[in-house]
């Protein structure tokens, strides 16, 4: 390997670190719950309720902060209390919408009063908006990894009734499936998505895990299965190469200060967006998207 | 091909009263409709149409009266029951084809997560060509236009192999054409599959061709049976409670009342063409 390449792009001692494996098990692995779900956000047109649970939790983070508690346990906390709260708001869009902004920006204040108060911590601020994956401890690190397994596992068990109250919510309704109450369970495991997402790339950026990968892959295929599949590899992708440049930017100019995951991140989510758009006629051509002429009769 | 036996009674309402919000939305609706059977559940908006197929569908609880689907008192998730609700444009860019929104009609009900097989891909592929869809299954559902996404949800609720079809105003916002298309259709798989319509529509002259029964709905109350016998002056101005007069102009049935033209005068599907 080229010394330049080992120096500014990818370094293989990276995976003798400690923190940087530690990073990237549990970035991998919120990376791809994040992009599972975030088809379903999608989907179901919740990009904004997705948003506003972030920043409900990040209240819980910073509250949780001033009492010398971890940060991850408030957030999570507050996401969920916040999701439960949108469920019982139910599916009228523009009303649920309206009440979640309010209580958004109520939620944002007392956040804001929180950090403003604490003087112990002076990093929370940064890491709760902008996410600090290194610093995760190991223990936190196991955690994370198998919450996220069991988002997924509770996802593959919704899968087909989730689907179907997204598309077509009365008949699902008339068939007998219990939309509210997959509904609700669905909102709880996207903050539990989101929550573990803002460990990485922050309350303020965790969106671009949730929303950026299946944006791309609805550009790219019309079909649930290998959507949800391009979408996590996708995410995954994203962090892994958000983690390694950030690991190598130690080495960037300018020197002796690394450059933040979440920018590296954020900025990959973008370019494979912008490429995916590109590459979409191409591609829908190929996978049969587009219609196929044969008259039934 | 099944047999039909053509006195069987597949749904019976008796004397369904239902309030909602203090109001009587039904007044002793009864209604029997038998196997195979076409019938056009017509009526103006608020006249308890929805109401109506909400109260088959066990998704509301009449408040006096009973309700049984082959001979049973009614539940929810009845499979003996299709349901085409009245349709919303998905998005655009709604990343499904066709055919994934069809598949929801076999299995989208269960738990976990689908198994591809061939036999699920032939029941689906056999569901399209009978509502001849098979053409566009493959592109993306936003993209359709509505009569196309209507036939897809025909397609899907075929798939429970119902006895029973409802239909919540397939045909508004459908030009003429797609409209006499759509009747055409349903008219046909009915015969073919034994499946009773029951179709919601504001203007019965549509169904006029295929429809063996109307229940026509005014003021909370119904008026069932053959169109000759149902839509005439006595028997609206009945069911109005005031007069009203039926006309039949160049075959269409119209009928005024208060000043108005309360049914027939303007379809909506009239209104909007699509290309």
């Amino acid at each position: 390997m080229a010394d330049w390449v080992r120096q500014y792009l990818f370094s293989p001692d990276m995976f003798s670190n400690d923190q940087v494996t530690g990073a990237l098990l549990a970035g991998g692995v919120v990376a791809a719950v994040s992009a599972v779900l975030g088809y379903f956000v999608v989907l179901r047109g919740l990009s904004f309720i997705g948003h506003a649970v972030t920043d409900i939790g990040f209240t819980g983070g910073a509250g949780a902060s001033l009492l010398g508690l971890n940060a991850l346990w408030g957030l999570a906390t507050f996401c969920v209390a916040a999701a439960l709260g949108v469920g019982a708001l139910g599916n009228r869009a523009r009303e649920r919408d309206v009440a979640t902004g309010v209580i958004l920006a109520l939620a944002l204040g007392i956040g804001a009063m929180f950090l403003y108060i604490n003087t112990r911590y002076v990093s929370a601020p940064f890491t709760l908006l902008f996410g600090s994956i290194f610093e995760v401890d190991p223990d936190t690190t196991r955690v994370m990894a198998w919450v996220g397994l069991l988002c997924l596992a509770v996802l593959a068990v919704l899968y087909r009734p989730l689907l179907f109250c997204s598309l077509a919510p009365e008949t699902a309704e008339a068939r007998g499936v219990p939309v509210r109450f997959i509904s609700t369970v669905f909102l709880v495991c996207m903050a539990v998505a989101v929550a573990e997402a803002a460990q990485v790339v922050g309350v303020l950026l965790s969106t671009a895990l949730l929303i950026g990968p299946p944006a791309t892959a609805a550009y790219l295929v019309a079909r649930p299965g290998l959507g949800i599949a391009i979408a996590a590899v996708a995410g995954v992708l994203e962090t892994w190469l958000g983690i390694d440049l950030s690991y190598v930017s130690y080495n960037w100019p300018p020197s002796g200060k690394g450059w933040p995951v979440s920018f590296f991140i954020t900025s990959l989510a973008l370019g494979f967006y912008v490429v995916a758009r590109l590459l979409r006629p191409a591609f829908r051509q190929r996978m049969g998207a587009a219609p196929t002429r044969i008259r039934a009769d | 091909m099944p047999i039909l036996d053509h006195d069987a009674t597949v749904l019976r309402l008796d004397r369904v009263t239902l309030q909602l919000g203090g109001r009587e939305v039904l007044r002793e609706v009864s209604l029997d409709l038998r196997a195979g059977e076409f019938v056009g559940l017509i009526g103006a908006n608020g006249a308890g149409k929805t109401t109506l197929l909400r109260v088959i569908l066990g998704l509301l609880r009449p408040g006096s009266g009973t309700v049984e689907v082959l001979g049973r008192p009614l539940r929810r998730g009845n499979r003996a029951v299709g349901y085409v609700p009245q349709k919303q444009q998905l998005d655009p860019d709604t990343p499904l084809r066709g055919r994934d929104l069809v598949g929801l009609g076999i299995d989208g009900h269960r738990w976990g997560v689908p198994f591809p097989s061939a036999k699920r891909r032939a029941r689906i592929e056999e569901a399209l060509r009978a509502v001849d869809a098979a053409h566009y299954a493959d592109a993306p559902v936003g993209r359709l236009s509505g009569g196309e996404q209507q036939r897809l949800l025909i397609a899907q609720a075929l798939l429970a192999e119902p006895k029973i079809l409802l239909l919540d105003e397939p045909l508004a916002n459908l030009d003429i054409r797609s409209a006499n298309e759509v009747v055409r259709l349903v008219a046909r798989i009915g015969r073919e599959r034994g499946v009773s319509v029951l179709l919601v529509a504001h203007d019965m002259n549509p169904l006029m061709e295929v429809m063996d029964t109307v229940v026509y709905l005014a003021e909370g109350r119904a008026a069932v049976g053959p169109v000759a016998e149902v839509v005439r002056t006595e028997v609206l101005s009945k069911l109005y409670g005031y007069p009203v007069d039926v006309l039949h102009v160049r075959g269409r049935i119209l009928v005024l009342g208060g000043g108005e033209v309360l049914m027939g005068g303007h379809a909506d599907h009239e209104v909007h063409a699509h290309g």
